[in-house]
C-alpha cells in the first residue's frame, strides 16, 4: 500500500508540474487550478506551521505547563485575539493596539539591528588599507571596494543636486550599482535554471525513469 | 483614545527595546526579552489573520460569483484539506488532535499533511519558481541591449558571473597561461562577486539601513502614523 501511495505521489507531482508548465503556452484552466491549489495549500501550510511552531510552543505549552510563572503570556494572547478583530469592520479599530505593540517592537529591534549590521559593520568592513597583503589583483579589488561603497552611498544622497564632483562620484556609484545588479541578475537566473533542471530531473528520473538520479 | 493609546504603546515598547540595548539589566533586559516573545505570539496571530482574511476574500468572490469564481472553490478546498489534515494528525514530530495516526502514516509513508506537502506543495512551488527561468530569459533579451555604459556594465557583469559558474566558462579560458590566471572566467566571476558587487551591495545596505533607522525613529516618536489607518 505504501508503494502505491509513493507512486501516486510521483504521478501527482508530475501532473501538477505539467499543469504549471502549461502556462508557457497560454493561461488555461489546468494552470489556474494548479495555481489555486498552490495558493490554498500554501495558506494551509502556514496556518498549521504557525499554530504548531509558534503558538503552541510559545503560548499554549507555557500556559498549560506552568501557569503561575507564565500567566503574563495571557496579555499577548488577548492582544492576538484583538488582532483578529480586524476581520469584522465594526471592531477593526481594536486591532490597532496589538499592531502598535508589533510596530513598536519591530521599530525598536530594527533601529538597533540595522544600525549595527547595515551601517556600522559595513562602514567598519570598508575602512581597510588596500595596500596591505595580497597580490595586485587584491589591491585593485580593495580599492574598487572602497571607491564603490563611498560613491554608491553618494549616489543615494538626494538632498543636493548631482552636479560637479558630487555628480561624478554619483555616476561612478551608478556604475558599481549596475555591476552589482548584473551579478545579482546572473545569480537569480542561474538559481531559476537550476530549479528548472531539478524539475526535468524529476520528470525524466523519478517519473519516467529514463535517467538515473 | 483610539489613536493616542496605540501611539503611546508604540513609543513605550520601542523605547524600552532601545534602552535595553544600552542597559541590559533589570528591568529593561527582562522586559525586552518578554516583549520579543509577545511580538512572536502576536505575529503568529497576525499570520492567522492573513490566512483567515484570504478565506474571507475567497468566500466573497464565490458568493458574488465574480470572474473565475469556480477556481476559488479549489483554493478554499485545498486550504481546508491542508488545515484539517494538519490539525487531525499533526506534522513532523508534532501530534494532532487524533495523535500521530500510525495506521494512516504507515499506509501513506508520511503523515497526511506531510504527504501533501512533499508530493504536491513542493512540486508546485519548485515548478512555479522554475517557470521564472523562461521569463527571466525573456526579460534579459529585452533589458540587455547595450545602449549605454550602464546597460553594458549590467550585461557584462551578468554574463561573466553566469559563465564563470559553469563548466563552459572554465573550458573557454582553461588554456590561459598561469601568468594570466586572473582572466580565467571563474576567477573573474569571483572577483566581480567579491569586490565591485560587494561595494554596490554595501552602498545599498548602508542607504537602506539609514532609511530604516530614520523610519523607526519616526514611528517611535509618533511622526509616522500611517500604520494606524484612516480614522
Amino acid at each position: 500500500m505504501e508503494q502505491f501511495f509513493a507512486t501516486l505521489g510521483i504521478w501527482l507531482g508530475a501532473i501538477f508540474t505539467f499543469a504549471i508548465f502549461s502556462f508557457l503556452y497560454k493561461d488555461n484552466p489546468f494552470y489556474k487550478t494548479a495555481e489555486q491549489i498552490f495558493v490554498g495549500l500554501s495558506a494551509g501550510y502556514w496556518f498549521v506551521y504557525t499554530v504548531f511552531s509558534i503558538l503552541i510552543p510559545n503560548l499554549y505549552d507555557p500556559l498549560i505547563q506552568n501557569f503561575s510563572v507564565n500567566w503574563i503570556k495571557i496579555i499577548p494572547a488577548i492582544l492576538g485575539i484583538m488582532m483578529l478583530m480586524r476581520l469584522i469592520p465594526k471592531t477593526e479599530w481594536i486591532s490597532r493596539f496589538p499592531i502598535s505593540v508589533v510596530i513598536g517592537t519591530t521599530s525598536g529591534v530594527f533601529f538597533l539591528r540595522y544600525l549595527k549590521s547595515d551601517v556600522l559593520n559595513q562602514l567598519t568592513a570598508t575602512m581597510i588599507n588596500p595596500f596591505v597583503g595580497g597580490s595586485w589583483v587584491m589591491v585593485v579589488g580593495k580599492i574598487m571596494l572602497i571607491v564603490g561603497t563611498i560613491s554608491g552611498v553618494i549616489y543615494f544622497y538626494f538632498s543636493k543636486k548631482h552636479t560637479g564632483a558630487l555628480g561624478v562620484s554619483a555616476k561612478i556609484g551608478i556604475y558599481f550599482l549596475m555591476v552589482s545588479f548584473g551579478a545579482a541578475f546572473g545569480y537569480t537566473a542561474m538559481a531559476r535554471i537550476s530549479l528548472l533542471i531539478g524539475r526535468l530531473q524529476f520528470l525524466l528520473g523519478d517519473w519516467l525513469g529514463i535517467i538515473q538520479p | 483614545m483610539k489613536r493616542k493609546i496605540p501611539l503611546l504603546i508604540t513609543f513605550t515598547v520601542g523605547i524600552i527595546l532601545i534602552i535595553s540595548e544600552f542597559i541590559p539589566h533589570k528591568p529593561f533586559g527582562q522586559l525586552s526579552g518578554e516583549l520579543e516573545i509577545w511580538f512572536l505570539i502576536i505575529s503568529g496571530f497576525a499570520i492567522l489573520l492573513g490566512q483567515l482574511s484570504l478565506f474571507k476574500v475567497n468566500i466573497i468572490k464565490i458568493r458574488y460569483k465574480q470572474r473565475d469564481w469556480q477556481f476559488y472553490i479549489v483554493t478554499l478546498a485545498s486550504f481546508v484539506v491542508m488545515v484539517a489534515l494538519g490539525f487531525l494528525w499533526g506534522t513532523g514530530r508534532s501530534a494532532g488532535l487524533l495523535g500521530h495516526g500510525e495506521v494512516i502514516t504507515n499506509t501513506l509513508g508520511y503523515k497526511p499533511f506531510d504527504y501533501l506537502f512533499n508530493n504536491i506543495y513542493q512540486h508546485l512551488q519548485a515548478t512555479m519558481f522554475s517557470l521564472l527561468a523562461f521569463f527571466i530569459a525573456s526579460a534579459a533579451y529585452r533589458a540587455f541591449i547595450g545602449r549605454t555604459v550602464e546597460s553594458n556594465l549590467l550585461l557584462a557583469s551578468a554574463v561573466l558571473v553566469m559563465l564563470g559558474n559553469t563548466t563552459l566558462g572554465s573550458l573557454l579560458t582553461g588554456w590561459l597561461p598561469e601568468s594570466l590566471n586572473f582572466l580565467h572566467l571563474p576567477k573573474v566571476s569571483e572577483f566581480i562577486m567579491t569586490f565591485p558587487t560587494t561595494a554596490g551591495q554595501r552602498a545599498i545596505m548602508i542607504g537602506a539601513g539609514l532609511g530604516i533607522i530614520g523610519s523607526s525613529l519616526r514611528i517611535i516618536l509618533g511622526i509616522e502614523r500611517s500604520y494606524l489607518g484612516g480614522e
